[in-house]
């Protein structure tokens, strides 16, 4: 009898810090999202009320989509995102395929090499990045963003992809190559259809970043043409301070998108996250 | 017989190898090399030695800046790493317990903040904690705290604190998500046999369960290194590239760009920003080189 009272208090207890971690987690997500709805004196007289019919109120948004070009910005996260994401993906798994299955001299150390950027943020390496994107006449291009970004995600895509790579059944390859199938074809529909999960987890891992990015969108591409959602919605928010709805609606804006693809993707995403961990 | 050149690998590799070499690890050596130079006005460089280094770390123009946003770097990191990893340690070993009712629901709701844009996070505690909108002050208000508050983030001696914090919040989820995946990988028949033999569950966590997740809690704090000695975006995005109030925000990546690309009255300079970046890469390299080198004892060890 004691024992289960004590099992009962503890099973609360649980349920108690993680609902709460749990609330403090979505709060400060929600109240943006709630008060971007809102009128003015809505957000400032009962923030922390839902919208009724009399706080109801678009204006933030409008305000957003005229005064700056949010659409394009979202455009650009896209396109910069998604050519980014293929490129690290196909070429990263070649890559990996090609250091895992063939031993040529110094394959091992070509491996070391790769993987040395998964520790040493690139980031560091700006300066150089800048005089190199300058001379190749690439400034205020989304060209030189992916470029960039491809380079940042390649080493940990090829160490993941490598692992599954190795899991393949040799059986698999030696019978392919006894039929007189080429190393390409083995390749791209053997292998790759095979590692088809740890490309999508790759592919989560590598998208958040890249999206998210605020320092090589600064730096490289500042321009109003180029910018990124996450710089866009930064200088947008710098320069219109003080306009509560607009900079709540301008959050919001950045935030859903997100939200949307997580409903799709989290649980993906989680398991990635807990298989990759152990290993 | 010689045998033909193995044109596959190379088609396989060159793509991936050219630009990984060309917009990362070049880059990264061109930074290296730079930090011995010094631009002139005329915009040529010209080999110094390591003046630049010497000016950084002992010129009082450059050295005041330099050691404020290393100590704040510093702080930045043991604020995160002793306010965070223990947090992420309660939720995981809660999350791990058997039969914890919507234990998948709680972990991919905590872990939702790591994937919003830091930039957009700043934004939003910032709007949270501005004494203009009162919402802090309000929610303070419900548990009676309400004359406590404070704007934290415009207070010399608070805002980097507070800045942390928010940097603990939006990332508790992901040493929450590596140390609940090590937890759940123990074997069962190991925690099974204490039991069998009377320990209770709290000594179970700390006699076998926390040793063995030790090889996680090493990743979590590297990864914790790393980012934090890199960080700039939150920065950035609430204090601006001056890091204020008075430098108190400012930390080695804020450093960085001030000194690579200017502000105010000081014009950017290069060569010095890539002496700024080489100090960095060999403040993180020697956080890598120190965590390989112990947990290759670790493996060591459990060898013999």
């Amino acid at each position: 009898m004691k024992h289960k009272v004590t099992r009962a208090a503890g099973t609360g207890f649980t349920h108690l810090v993680l609902g709460g971690y749990t609330l403090l987690a979505l709060f400060p997500i929600l109240l943006v999202i709630i008060n971007s709805v809102k009128s003015k004196d809505g957000i400032f007289d009962s923030p922390l009320s839902l919208p009724t019919a009399e706080t109801w109120s678009l204006v933030g948004f409008e305000k957003v989509l005229a005064k700056s070009p949010f659409i394009h910005f979202f455009g650009n996260s896209l396109t910069v995102t998604l050519v980014s994401l293929v490129l690290i993906l196909v070429l990263g798994a070649m890559a990996a395929w090609a250091l895992s299955e063939y031993k040529f001299r110094g394959s091992k150390l070509l491996a070391i090499y790769m993987a040395f950027g998964i520790m040493v943020p690139i980031r560091l390496g700006t300066v150089s990045i800048l005089e190199l994107v300058v001379k190749l006449e690439l400034t205020n291009t989304l060209t030189a963003l992916i470029l960039v970004y491809v380079a940042q995600g390649l080493p940990l895509a090829i160490m993941i992809l490598g692992e599954f790579i190795q899991q393949v059944p040799k059986e698999l390859k030696e019978a392919a190559r006894c039929d007189g199938v080429g190393e390409f074809k083995i390749f791209f529909q053997i292998i790759l259809p095979l590692i088809r999960p740890a490309v999508a987890t790759v592919a989560v891992f590598t998208m958040v970043p890249i999206w998210n990015d605020l320092w090589f969108p600064l730096i490289l591409a500042p321009g109003e043409e180029t910018q990124t959602v996450t710089l866009g919605v930064q200088q947008f928010i710098g320069q219109y301070v003080t306009d509560w709805n607009a900079v709540l609606a301008s959050l919001s804006l950045a935030v859903l998108p997100v939200l949307v693809m997580y409903v799709f993707a989290s649980r993906q995403l989680i398991r990635g996250i807990t298989a990759g961990a152990v290993k | 017989m010689k045998r033909a050149f193995p044109w596959h690998i190379a088609v396989f590799l060159a793509p991936a190898f050219l630009i990984y070499t060309a917009f990362s690890a070049l880059p990264l050596l061109d930074t290296l090399r730079l930090g011995f130079f010094t631009t002139h006005d005329s915009g040529h460089q010209t080999f110094v030695g390591l003046a630049n280094y010497i000016k950084l770390l002992t010129d009082p123009d450059w050295s005041a800046g330099f050691w404020n946003a290393m100590n704040n770097n510093i702080k930045f990191f043991l604020i995160v790493m002793f306010v965070q990893n223990p947090i992420a340690l309660l939720l995981a070993a809660l999350l791990s317990m058997h039969g914890v009712r919507g234990a998948k629901g709680y972990q991919t709701l905590i872990f939702l903040p790591t994937l919003l844009s830091v930039v957009i996070i700043g934004f939003i505690w910032q709007l949270i904690l501005s004494p203009l909108w009162g919402v802090s002050e309000k929610l303070m208000g419900f548990v009676g705290l309400a004359d406590y508050f404070q704007p934290w983030l415009g207070d010399e001696s608070s805002a980097l604190i507070t800045l942390s914090l928010i940097s603990v919040w939006q990332f508790v989820g992901v040493p929450m998500m590596l140390i609940y995946a090590s937890l759940i990988a123990i074997p069962d028949e190991i925690i099974e046999a204490a039991r069998i033999e009377g320990a209770s569950s709290w000594h179970i966590f700390w006699t076998i369960r926390l040793p063995l997740i030790l090889p996680t809690l090493g990743l979590v704090t590297i990864l914790t290194f790393v980012g934090n000695f890199n960080a700039f975006d939150l920065i950035y995005a609430v204090k601006g590239a001056i890091a204020g109030p008075n430098y108190s925000t400012d930390l080695l990546g804020t450093f960085f760009y001030r000194t690579f690309f200017g502000y105010q009255s000081q014009i950017g300079s290069p060569t010095m920003g890539a002496a700024v970046a080489t100090t960095m890469f060999l403040i993180i390299l020697s956080g890598v080189g120190v965590y390989f080198y112990f947990i290759q004892r670790k493996l060591q060890r459990f060898a013999f």
